[in-house]
């Protein structure tokens, strides 16, 4: 477990897939349980399948809504390849959560670049904390590609140190009732996928 | 009361809470969710004005009747606004008048990077730059008075950074204003010169006082620390400084403009060297040595991009070490794209093949210059599309009547009536094309004058484009459906071969906005013959399987401009019961 002196998550992927919602959910509950936070994204392009990526601090007093370089304590990455946009921030005590999916940018869907297949490799070069969880995989499962995010937020809560409660409160607080159980239901899913590094 | 806001939603709960009755602003990011949280709160009349410059005379309008005014834009808009904002300064206003001004370091998502902190400077209106959340709230609501108290504007200067982050906030009650009725002055409200130079003297005299009061206002602060580096920062700015320099003296500033000057002064005083971190121009800096202080700044920082902890450490501290392991831009890019569905990919696939001059505008179809599709030659500001395409066809030989302007129907109303107004008036050759997809699309889907409702959801009068195009005197008006692109092309084609002004409305509705979805495309692979044709209208519902092509059906709108571009008739419409979410 991480010292809960700071926390610094960077989540990151590709425009559309609930990165923003799923940082918000995340940061809401730092809130609840009590610290100082900050979060910072850029939207306007989110939605229009480009590079998303959003900083979430919390201790008890945080100054800059940015990580530095190599300070992040978790990266979660919604697409595979994305992870590698990210690598300045890993250090060797990094733990490393991929949406195991692959979303082809444009110059690969072109035939002009090819998707690099040893992602994990390169990723290893910084930490060994690394996990792909089958997220999408389980989302269709689930008869909804739309909660990959929900999922994936599950993923990431398992290594936060606080309660459930207070994400059952802050998904509440967050999303209409409509679509609150289907994301409930995914957000526990996520939970399972704990891993002991 | 605690809550987790946005700069903006901070921005738009300060106003709120300062007995602001009337926010106007046109769209613009990053300032666009200010007036959209703004309209939820029923004691605000809230609006969306066709322009920026609307949005201010209209606020100068309610603040001198009385009420407490917010209008928000973001940093171009201001250009857009600049004439009422630098004679408005002369007049001063009656309620408080605040003008939140947003800025975008690094250009996430605008066409220049300028600092919009010299407008207060070239206005004489004095400027609040806010760190944090908590501050933009404060510094909104201080702004309110600081307007009435000094009978002037107010500009609240916040950038990309402010407006979209997070941070914690607490929360006040809504102070009881009452309205101000207007008083007639015709001496301090009728800018003829002889009264303006009247009131310039009136404004260098209030600058004064306004100097008086930055030496001493709260958010103008020393912050005691050890160490003989002194170190002045304003906006966030100041919170990288922090990271960076947790132990060292600062003189946090948020009254940026007048600047304290005996302030500065005073904490200069002692230190071995000042350092100033600030984001784009040296406009603190420059300030500071004119006082004959020695300070380091853009020496050590970029002029240009957003800065962050890492970048003031590798300008004051140690260099920066590159990524050890991955050289990111070998990295295939993830460009934003024009959404599936999008009916500006059909518009753009049509006029391609006919190779025009494309002078394009501001808008989701400026997405389009990026390859496959490539199909802009200029982008300038809102509005632009209509002169330049009218200007190069002019001075142009026979050929040169092939340009194109192209823009979106929230950028016509925004700014393009004039420009008709000049290709009508003076006998233009080119040919317009509105791309009226009923919405501002690229800021997130806002009402604009041809929608039919108000920022507030109600009901309103729609202006009929094609007669309002007519009407500024353009007779060849046409409307045509992007998702017919045969038609489509063949009919920009006759247009740029007639000797005269034409507009061409090219009309579907926004998918991403109005949820609009029909059954989805398929590649029949025994058909596709890997020409690689659909593939380069850059749609993301398509992909490569192998080298046949592939649509990606849950991504897929149903558009059809795939289909239409398939010479080998390999892409259909997969009948409705048998679309699957794989
Ligand atoms: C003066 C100015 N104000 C606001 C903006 C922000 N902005 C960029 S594009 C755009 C509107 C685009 O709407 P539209 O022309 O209808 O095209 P769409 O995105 O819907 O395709 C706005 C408001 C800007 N760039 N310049």
């Amino acid at each position: 477990m991480t010292s809960m002196e700071k926390l610094d998550i960077l989540i990151v992927g590709v425009g559309g897939q609930g990165i923003i919602l799923s940082s918000r959910i995340v940061s809401l509950a730092f809130v609840r349980a009590g610290f100082d936070v900050k979060q910072s994204e850029v939207h306007g392009m989110a939605q229009r399948g480009g590079a998303v990526s959003s900083h979430i601090r919390a201790s008890a007093n945080v100054y800059s809504p940015l990580i530095p370089d190599e300070s992040a304590d978790f990266l979660l990455s919604f697409e595979k390849l994305e992870t590698l946009r990210y690598l300045n921030f890993v250090h060797s005590g990094t733990t490393v959560l991929i949406n195991d999916q692959r979303i082809d940018p444009p110059s690969v869907a072109a035939g002009k670049q090819e998707y690099p297949e040893d992602i994990k490799a390169r990723i290893a070069k910084k930490t060994k904390k690394i996990d792909f969880v089958p997220a999408a995989a389980e989302a269709f499962a689930l008869g909804n590609e739309r909660i990959v995010n929900s999922i994936l937020t599950g993923v990431l809560a398992a290594y936060l140190p606080f309660d459930k409660k207070i994400w059952i409160k802050t998904f509440k607080e967050t999303l209409s009732p409509k679509l609150l159980d289907i994301n409930l239901k995914a957000f526990e899913k996520g939970l399972e996928f704990k891993k002991n590094f | 009361m605690k809550e987790l806001m946005t700069g903006n939603e901070a921005i738009a709960r300060g106003a709120w809470e300062a007995g602001c009755g009337f926010a106007t602003a046109y769209p613009g990011t990053p300032s666009t969710e200010i007036t959209e949280n703004i309209a939820r709160y029923k004691e605000i009349y809230a609006e969306w004005a066709p322009n920026e410059k609307v949005a201010f005379e209209a606020g100068i309008g309610a603040a001198l009747g009385g009420v407490r005014t917010l209008v928000c834009m973001k940093h171009v808009g201001l250009n857009v606004a600049a004439d009422p904002f630098c004679t408005f300064s002369y007049t001063g206003t009656s309620a408080g008048f605040v003008l939140i001004c947003a800025d975008d370091p690094a250009m996430h998502s605008s066409q220049n990077e300028q600092d919009n902190r010299y407008y207060a400077r070239l206005a004489k209106v004095p400027m609040l730059e806010p760190s944090n959340s908590q501050e933009a709230k404060d510094f909104t609501a201080l702004a309110f008075e600081l307007s009435e108290k000094f009978d002037t504007p107010v500009m609240v200067r916040v950038t990309t950074r402010i407006s979209h982050s997070r941070g914690i906030v607490e929360l006040g009650k809504r102070k009881n204003v009452k309205q101000k009725p207007f008083e007639p002055n015709p001496p301090k409200y009728v800018m003829v010169p002889a009264n303006a130079r009247v009131r310039h003297k009136v404004v260098v005299e209030r600058q004064k006082k306004l100097a008086e009061l930055s030496e001493t206002s709260p958010i103008n602060r020393i912050e005691k620390g050890k160490g003989k580096i002194g170190v002045v920062s304003a906006g966030v700015a100041y919170q990288y400084a922090r990271e960076v320099f947790p132990d060292a003296p600062f003189l946090k500033l948020g009254f940026t403009h007048p600047l304290p000057k005996k302030l500065i002064g005073k904490f200069a005083k002692g230190k071995e060297k000042i350092y100033v971190v600030e984001e784009l121009e040296p406009y603190i800096e420059e300030q500071i040595a004119a006082l004959g202080i020695p300070v380091i700044g853009k020496q050590k920082l970029p002029i240009i991009d957003e800065l962050n902890p890492d970048i003031v450490k590798a300008g004051f501290i140690k260099k920066r070490k590159p990524n050890p392991v991955e050289d990111i831009s070998a990295l295939p890019k993830r460009p934003p794209n024009l959404c599936p569905g999008c009916p500006h990919r059909g518009l753009f696939t049509a006029i391609k093949q006919l190779k025009p001059v494309i002078f394009g505008d501001i808008g989701c179809y400026t997405l389009s210059v990026l390859p496959p599709l490539s199909t802009h030659d200029s982008c300038i500001c809102m509005g632009a599309s209509i002169g330049v395409s009218y200007g190069y066809s002019k001075v142009g030989a026979n050929e040169i009547k092939k340009s194109l302007g192209v823009l979106g129907d929230s950028t016509f109303l925004h700014s393009g009536l004039t420009g008709v107004l000049e290709m009508a008036y003076n006998k233009g050759m080119n040919t317009v094309i509105i791309l009226d997809n009923r919405t501002t699309a690229m800021t997130g889907g806002q009402n604009h004058p041809a929608t039919g409702f108000t920022l507030k959801g109600e009901e309103t009068r729609a202006v009929d484009i094609p007669a309002l195009c007519k009407a500024l005197g353009v007779e060849r008006v046409f409307v045509t459906s992007p998702f017919k692109v045969k038609e489509t092309r063949e009919l920009v084609k006759r247009e740029l071969d007639i000797k005269e002004p034409s507009i061409i409305i090219s009309s579907e509705p926004c998918p991403l906005i109005f949820r609009k979805r029909s059954a989805p495309f398929a590649v029949d692979p025994e058909k596709c013959k890997e020409c690689g044709a659909c593939l380069q209208i850059n749609c993301p519902a398509l992909t490569r399987k192998g080298k046949k092509a592939q649509v990606v059906d849950y991504l897929c709108n149903g558009c059809s401009v795939c289909a239409q571009v398939c010479k080998f008739n390999a892409i259909e419409r997969v009948p409705e019961k048998k679309a699957t979410a794989k």
